[in-house]
């Protein structure tokens, strides 16, 4: 995968954000260079505290920017007015780490979604076109149209919430998406389809995808590039691999031998013995086969 | 066999909500951990294994309710005591719980050193200050904690610090059986780290007989502990050995939620991870037959109404499924 | 919404207080209607008249019919009503005199005292110690004597053409006369005030005052305290400094001396209701504007603002949909509380003496000004006084009530 050839959807140089004055200043987020191809798949991996929700919200022109530039498809990111603003949202849009919150719990689920068809300019739709249109969203991650319209979001649970704001960015087709954290409040048997629903939309819109997360083995499956964060700088970037299974910066490799894993040994493990590579690859498969 | 520590046998409770509802979080629940071994318990969220640690305690306050079951440890039975008796005589000097928000549950204007006296006191009142602090810093600098924490007050720990000094202040004296509900999910890898050390080290020193770990997080029960039991909906549904469980798994839910593993690993890119569709069924009114069977790949028709019993297999393994082990294993290898 | 009403009125604090405020504000809005005229009209020509129902004697005189009734005991409260404590006194006087123990004499027990008179009174023995004394024994025998007799009571009518009084009728004294049938019968429940005026008319008038001060007041301070919230909380930066800067300086300075300077400040004749309300209302915005602050100041991070913010929607639309249905109940409370304390701000004023000028209205606490000024608890005019005590008690309990109940339905901490 040669960056050369793809074109640079968001970059960054110098980005910084300080929160407060003098004797209480934090620096959150501290002179943070990025490019961004698009069609890339790139996760941020940092725990907290490390600056990578500063990071989100800049980029989403959420909180300003204290100093450095955004650069978004090669222009310097222009967002100082409202209507500028809107039209920049209509690019980059954001799925948030807890459903639970996402929504407004006084509004119907229908308004969510005809707020993205309002916002791609279909306010003079038919009202059979967009109820097609959500029908379609909804179908696209696994939902009835049937069961969701005229519900509240507390009707649903937590999978199928998120799911609805993957239908949301189906609707709204921005070129970029960040996910921070989109599975961490899920619990493990639905972080597969959400993932997988996220790879399918990518696949079909060709989107950027930007991932935010703390756990470095979800960063390792999901993404072509990775950029680890460590108090508010990059420490490390580069690809899944590189970064991953040769990682360079002190905190990269503390963090990868601190994550308790599986098939390697691991410090404070009950099972000493490293696998063999043919234990490894062979697995999962019975160890007992005998009935 | 070592000596059997915890026995529990068909043990359920309930919640009763607000609206006078019952909600059977803990169903028939039957295991033992014996002496020197750790036993984990995973699950989805809401699957009862968090009601399952509080049930351990014999303690019962509103909304949880007993409804049936023995818990012996070490041999006494605790779930038909007095709850001031239970309180007073189990509670930290059989059983240590430690819930997953412990660490905010110190209270910011005492010391630490406090609350060691507290738990000591309330099971030896005549204890005198000197051998409190003697005892507290010996165990705290077994257990590689700076012994000038005792003197400081929880807000001037770290979250990492705070967690690990809940830890060895519950387990101060010594208790048979320590409970961990999510010990070291709200915390950073190399805070957990330093947690599951901790922990490690006390089974190691045998200030701990045996202990019951609880985590949503695969990778991290595959490395604590020795067996591991699959909840779903309020019943066990697998039980078996660490290994066993995590690279062949029997029953199609522990199936499905070992298949969702994440870790940074070489190799693991390549595996497609599996998902499990649909939701829990409601624990006010659970589906009658297989819990699971709504959400089974391989159900079969008898599945929804047939009532499945836990059988007991070769190795101290056990599974909750009426479909038999070689059709299930031979499912499985067609689908790789 | 539907449900949250349900829950709402399933809280029994809330119920208790809804059912008592109510019957308060029934009573406010349906008397006036039942029974209308001028509150402040001065009926009675003297102060402090009790409570009871007044008949004309001219009237009940002149009535068709009257009626004649057996009833237990009537002759002893007659003789119980004509006897004064003067009479008892000398009879035990005499009594004791005359050689009875003391304890034999009760001036309480009219038939004994009688009894006791007439078995031992001899005109023959003068026991008083001067003539004018055994004179004055002797015509307390003679009214005691015609004490049971009835006399008949002789109506008469001036003939236009005569020029003379004619009989018209004769009534006995033991006569009844049905209430409904004397032209002039005036029913004062709580008497008069210093004036002469119906109290009770007036409290309820001045209940439906208050009331409309506590809600103007209210209005006022919730609207200045949620518009200066929703500044200073969604905003930040210099606004929030700016607000905050203002909303200290009421905090440090007493509200209620602030609000006497400002009354004082208005001349008497400008100070109608109105303007009263207002002015408390200007004084009592503070707290509102904290609470709304501290509340948009968390919601503005949620995520659910973010998308808002995402999905283009303007500033204005963000905040009707997204900030104000989140903190409409926290609001709701504040409101109430705010009616509440309104309505205690004007009986605080007025007893000050700084309330809404005292030619139009009535209101609670102008009547705890008059009933004080007149001294109406040294006259024991009670009825002046403890009835308003009672109606602002009541609404201010009732009001904190709801808001009780309404604070453990929207506070999860405090749900049971």
């Amino acid at each position: 995968m040669s960056n050369e050839k793809k074109e640079l959807c968001l970059s960054g140089t110098g980005v910084t954000k300080v929160f407060g004055f003098g004797e209480r200043k934090t620096v959150a987020v501290d002179h943070v260079d990025f490019s961004f191809y698009s069609g890339e798949l790139i996760s941020i991996v940092g725990e907290s505290g490390s600056g990578k929700t500063t990071l989100v919200k800049m980029l989403l022109g959420l909180i300003s920017v204290t100093e450095g530039d955004i650069f978004f498809m090669g222009q310097k990111r222009d967002i100082r007015s409202h209507r500028k603003k809107k039209e920049y949202w209509k690019g980059i849009q954001a799925i948030f780490q807890d459903p639970f919150s996402s929504y407004n719990i006084f509004k119907k689920i229908d308004a969510v979604l005809l707020d993205c068809i309002h916002m791609r300019g279909g306010r003079g739709l038919s009202k059979e076109k967009k109820i097609e249109m959500m029908t379609e969203a909804c179908r696209f991650v696994n939902l009835k149209y049937e069961e969701m319209t005229n519900k509240y979001p507390f009707e649903l649970s937590g999978g199928q919430m998120q799911r609805l704001m993957i239908a949301r960015i189906f609707l709204l087709k921005p070129k970029i998406l960040l996910a921070d954290e989109p599975t961490s409040m899920i619990d493990a048997c639905s972080r597969a389809t959400i993932l997988d629903m996220l790879m399918e939309l990518r696949k079909e819109t060709g989107m950027m995808i930007i991932f935010i997360t703390h756990d470095i083995g979800l960063a390792y499956y999901v993404s072509d590039s990775v950029y680890i964060m460590e108090r508010g700088k990059i420490v490390e970037f580069g690809s899944a691999n590189e970064v991953i299974l040769n990682p360079k910066a002190e905190y990269t490799k503390r963090l990868l031998t601190d994550v308790p894993k599986i098939h390697e040994p691991w410090e404070f493990s009950k099972r000493k013995r490293p696998m063999t590579q043919e234990e490894r690859f062979s697995s999962p498969q019975p160890i007992n086969i005998e009935v | 066999m070592g000596k059997v520590i915890l026995e529990v046998n068909h043990l359920s409770t309930k919640y009763i909500t607000r609206f006078g509802e019952g909600v059977y979080a803990v169903n028939d629940v039957s295991f033992k951990v014996e002496e020197g071994r750790s036993l984990g318990i995973a699950g989805e969220s809401g699957c009862g294994k968090s009601t399952l640690a509080l049930s351990l305690m014999g303690y019962y306050f509103a909304p949880l309710h007993y409804i049936k079951g023995d818990i012996i440890i070490d041999g006494s039975n605790i779930s038909n005591r007095h709850p001031d008796d239970v309180r007073k005589n189990v509670l930290g000097n059989e059983i240590a719980y430690i819930p997953q928000a412990a660490m905010n549950a110190l209270n910011p204007t005492q010391r630490i050193i406090r609350f060691i006296e507290d738990v000591i006191r309330a099971h030896n009142p005549k204890a005198t200050k000197g051998d409190i602090y003697d005892l507290a810093r010996e165990r705290f600098e077994i257990l590689n904690l700076p012994a000038d924490t005792l003197q400081k007050h929880a807000v001037e720990l770290s979250g990492g610090m705070k967690q690990r000094t809940v830890i060895a202040v519950s387990t101060i004296l010594s208790p048979k059986i320590l409970i961990a509900d999510e010990p070291s999910s709200a915390l950073d890898v190399t805070s957990q780290k330093m947690v599951i050390k901790m922990i490690h080290d006390l089974m190691e020193l045998g200030y701990i007989k045996s202990m019951i770990f609880i985590t949503h997080e695969l990778p991290l029960l595959y490395n604590v502990t020795d067996d591991i039991m699959v909840m779903y909906a309020g019943q066990i549904v697998e039980r078996g050995s660490a290994d066993q469980m995590i690279f062949d798994p029997l029953h199609p839910y522990s199936k499905g939620l070992m298949g969702s593993i994440i870790v940074p690993e070489d190799g693991t890119r390549d595996v497609k991870l599996t998902a499990i569709p649909g939701t829990p069924p409601n624990l006010k009114k659970p589906p009658d037959g297989c819990r699971f069977a709504p959400r089974c790949k391989y159900v079969k028709p008898q599945c929804k109404t047939a009532s499945v019993p836990f059988e007991e297999l070769c190795d101290g393994r056990g599974s909750r499924c009426i479909i038999p082990e070689t059709e299930l294993r031979e499912a499985y290898r067609n689908e790789q | 919404m539907k449900n949250t009403l349900r829950q709402v009125f399933r809280s029994g604090k809330f119920v208790t207080g809804f059912v008592i405020f109510s019957a308060i504000l029934l009573l406010a809005v349906i008397y006036p209607i039942i029974s209308p005229g001028n509150p402040l009209q001065m009926i009675g020509l003297n102060s402090f008249i009790k409570p009871g129902t007044y008949v004309s004697v001219y009237d009940s005189l002149n009535t068709q019919r009257t009626y004649t009734f057996k009833l237990p005991g009537a002759a002893e409260k007659r003789i119980d009503s004509k006897l004064s404590n003067e009479d008892r006194l000398n009879i035990k006087d005499y009594l004791l005199r005359f050689g009875l123990p003391e304890e034999a004499v009760d001036i309480e027990q009219t038939h004994d005292l009688l009894a006791l008179w007439w078995n031992n009174y001899d005109p023959e023995l003068r026991l008083g110690s001067t003539i004018a004394e055994n004179r004055y024994f002797a015509r307390l025998d003679d009214k005691l004597a015609g004490i049971f007799e009835s006399e008949d009571i002789e109506v008469g009518e001036l003939d236009p053409d005569t020029g003379e009084y004619v009989r018209k009728k004769m009534v006995t004294e033991t006569d009844y006369v049905n209430v409904s049938d004397v032209a002039n019968v005036i029913r004062l429940p709580l008497g008069t005030d210093n004036f002469g005026r119906d109290t009770f008319r007036e409290l309820v008038s001045a209940i439906g005052t208050s009331l409309q001060i506590g809600l103007i007041a209210g209005t006022v301070a919730t609207l200045i305290g949620l518009l200066l919230g929703l500044l200073a909380g969604y905003l930040g930066g210099v606004a929030d400094d700016i607000i905050m800067f203002f909303s200290n300086l009421f905090t440090v300075i007493p509200g209620f001396v602030l609000l006497i300077l400002i009354a004082y400040s208005i001349d008497q004749s400008q100070r109608g209701v109105t303007t009263v309300a207002i002015v408390i209302g200007l004084t009592s915005w503070v707290w509102t504007t904290r609470s709304v602050r501290a509340q948009v100041i968390s919601l503005r991070s949620r995520d659910h603002v973010n998308l808002s913010k995402l999905s283009g929607h303007s500033l204005p639309r963000l905040i009707i949909t997204d900030i104000l249905p989140y903190i409409a109940s926290y609001v709701v409370m504040a409101f109430i509380l705010q009616i509440s304390s309104g309505i205690l701000a004007e009986a605080g004023l007025s007893m000050l003496g700084l309330g809404p000028k005292t030619t139009d209205t009535a209101t609670l606490g102008l009547m705890m000004d008059w009933a004080m000024r007149y001294t109406a608890h040294i006259s024991g005019a009670w009825w002046a006084y403890y009835p308003v005590v009672l109606v602002i008690a009541l609404v201010s309990f009732s009001l904190n009530l709801m808001n009780t109940g309404l604070d453990q339905i929207f506070n999860p901490q405090l749900r049971d």
